[in-house]
């Protein structure tokens, strides 16, 4: 009590693997239509647009818009499945069914669940990502093996989405309140971070803008190593990434806190 | 774990051994919205005691508790779980008690087993003895054979009997539950308390609170009574009413009693009228009996008891 930063900053304990592993097997279950839910809109969005517009559009950045557009989506993908999971699937084990408070009778506190839920969220955002990295090689869209440096950026990146997600629903009183976030960050970030076209498309401000927000930030370490080239540059990107989410974690934390241990 | 603690903490002795007090609570207060719930508790439960709290609905009973188990922050006074600092010793306390809580928590997300089994893993539980465990819990509390059932498709009394098993899983040194037969019927509640004093012989220190009266003399060795977040009365349960109250009670209806006990009254009786019922309270029931009677009434006697301390000392009007 005596150290001030003690008391809001989180202090996780490796115990929150068994939170993660929780949520782990209850997925298991779920297997198919999750799957389907979660991963079959991208690959949707990846053969419509990808073959739809890749006629009309040609190449971009001296590759095939099918390919530009497969290493955008798998980075939007990462933020809708960690989004998704931080919000809904978190707001109803935290709000509906009590399941926080069941795990607060154990040796488990608030930050080791704040934190599993913010790692499962990334784990989520992952999986996603990876089945897309498959469909893709499949089609033939990722040659180098580079792509599989993605991976770890996208988990990362994924946490960050996760985190900031669990932040609304510590804020939520209803599922509705989701919207908000969806219709106000999540929608505005995947169309103008260069998911579908590229950034420099747009007008100066919207790319500062843009600049400002994690998701463009994603697209550019992950697009080069996806189409077999090295990013001209990582850290400034990176800090923007982890600076979101140890932000999103820190907050996240205090504010679920606040509202279930009153 | 635990690394955390010790800094900053005062006044709270760190003496080696076991602790003659489970449980230690010194002037314990929780204020909400200006509204001191629990202001001012001193309690001491012994190492291997049943001890009941009771109180009427808003006493401040699942707020004491919730303190004591580092679930709610403490607003002022000090916590002691067997010998630890609350909430600094939260994660090694918890690991060392068994949770009832007042509403279910079980997740519905798995079957009987799988919660049993998730749950041993938030304490760090795995592996083929906590499977014997599991399946000897499972069969105390006669879930054997629904293992593989969905929490929602069991009963309220089965799902509080899971509940029981959950909290036993890690072997707890004190097990503390939050009006756990609330909702159940006589037989679901005579199983929970068989139980319960199993628990008691092999030593479990127990935290119960309840507003079933009879509950609480049956099983409890010493019982608070709390009303607006104080206690009001600490002892044990016969000690409580012989202090508390006349040692009789006689009870009369219709529509002449009341007039036919304020004649009748001895000057050291007390009477109550609840709806269209009186009840006296005295320590001379013949008399009164007698005299009742002979002006047509149907007096019946009977032994005061814990419920009645309960009325007396909280007041007879309706609580939410
Ligand atoms: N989180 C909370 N916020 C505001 N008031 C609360 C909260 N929890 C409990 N209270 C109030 O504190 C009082 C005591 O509640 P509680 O401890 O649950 O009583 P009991 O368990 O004895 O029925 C009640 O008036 C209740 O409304
Ligand atoms: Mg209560």
């Amino acid at each position: 009590m005596s150290d001030p930063t003690s008391t809001w900053l989180p202090r996780p304990s490796l115990r929150f693997v068994a939170v993660w592993r929780r949520n782990l097997l209850v997925w298991r279950k779920l297997l198919v239509p999750s799957m389907l839910g979660n991963f079959g809109e991208p690959i949707l969005y990846l053969l419509a647009f990808g073959y739809g517009f890749g006629r009309l559009v040609g190449d971009l950045d001296g590759m095939s818009y099918m390919v530009f557009i497969a290493s955008g989506i798998i980075c939007s993908s990462a933020m809708f499945t960690a989004s998704f999971e931080g919000m809904y699937s978190a707001y109803t084990r935290m709000a509906e069914q009590n399941t926080w408070l069941g795990m607060l009778a154990t040796p488990l506190t608030l930050d080791d669940i704040v934190f599993a839920e913010a790692i499962w969220a990334a784990s989520k955002g992952l999986i996603s990502a990876i089945t897309i990295l498959v469909v893709a090689s499949v089609l033939g869209l990722v040659s180098d093996a580079r792509a599989l440096l993605a991976l770890p950026v996208i988990f990362l990146a994924a946490f960050t989405f996760g985190a900031l997600a669990l932040v609304i629903t510590a804020l939520a009183r209803s599922y509705d309140f989701f919207l908000y976030y969806f219709t106000l960050a999540v929608t505005p970030m995947l169309l103008l971070s260069g998911v579908f076209f590229p950034l420099q498309e747009l007008p100066d401000w919207v790319q500062t803008l843009a600049l400002a927000l994690p998701l463009a930030h994603v697209v550019e370490i992950v697009r080069p190593l996806m189409t077999g080239s090295w990013p001209t540059s990582i850290w400034p990107h990176l800090v923007v990434i982890v600076g979101y989410g140890a932000a999103a974690i820190i907050l996240a934390t205090a504010l679920i806190r606040r509202r279930l241990l009153r | 774990m635990g690394k955390a603690r010790g800094k900053g903490m005062v006044g709270i002795s760190q003496t080696p051994g076991p602790p003659l007090s489970a449980i230690r609570i010194q002037q314990l207060c929780k204020t909400y919205d200006g509204v001191a719930v629990v202001d001012g508790v001193d309690l001491e439960i012994a190492s291997g005691e049943f001890f009941g709290l009771l109180g009427p609905n808003g006493a401040g009973k699942t707020t004491t508790l919730r303190m004591l188990l580092g679930m709610t922050p403490i607003d002022g006074g000090h916590v002691e779980v067997l010998g630890l600092p609350m909430p600094e010793g939260e994660r090694e306390v918890r690991k060392r008690l068994g949770i009832v809580p007042q509403f279910d928590t079980l997740d519905p997300d798995f079957t009987v087993i799988e919660n049993m089994r998730t749950y041993a893993a938030y304490f760090g539980l795995a592996g083929a003895t906590v499977q014997a465990r599991i399946d000897h819990l499972l069969g105390q509390v006669n879930l054997n054979d629904k293992r593989g059932a969905r929490i929602n498709a069991l009963s309220g009394g089965m799902k509080r009997r899971l509940t029981l098993a959950r909290a036993l899983i890690n072997e707890p040194e004190v097990v503390v539950l939050d009006e756990p037969t609330t909702g159940l019927d006589p037989q679901a509640r005579h199983h929970l308390w068989r139980q319960l004093r199993q628990l008691r012989a092999s030593g479990v220190t127990l935290v119960l609170t309840t507003h079933y009266m009879e509950e609480a003399q049956e099983l409890c060795d010493r019982i608070a009574i709390i009303d607006h977040g104080r206690i009001i009365a600490c002892d044990r349960p016969g000690r409580l009413i012989a202090e508390h109250i006349e040692p009789w009670v006689l009870t009369v209806g219709g529509p002449e009693a009341g007039t036919a006990i304020e004649q009748e009254i001895g000057h050291r009786d007390r009477a109550h009228q609840v709806a269209d019922t009186w009840l006296v309270y005295t320590a001379e029931p013949d008399r009164l009996r007698e005299r009742l009677r002979a002006r047509g009434l149907e007096p019946t006697l009977r032994e005061a008891d814990l419920e009645d301390v309960f009325l007396k000392l909280t007041g007879h009007e309706l609580r939410d």
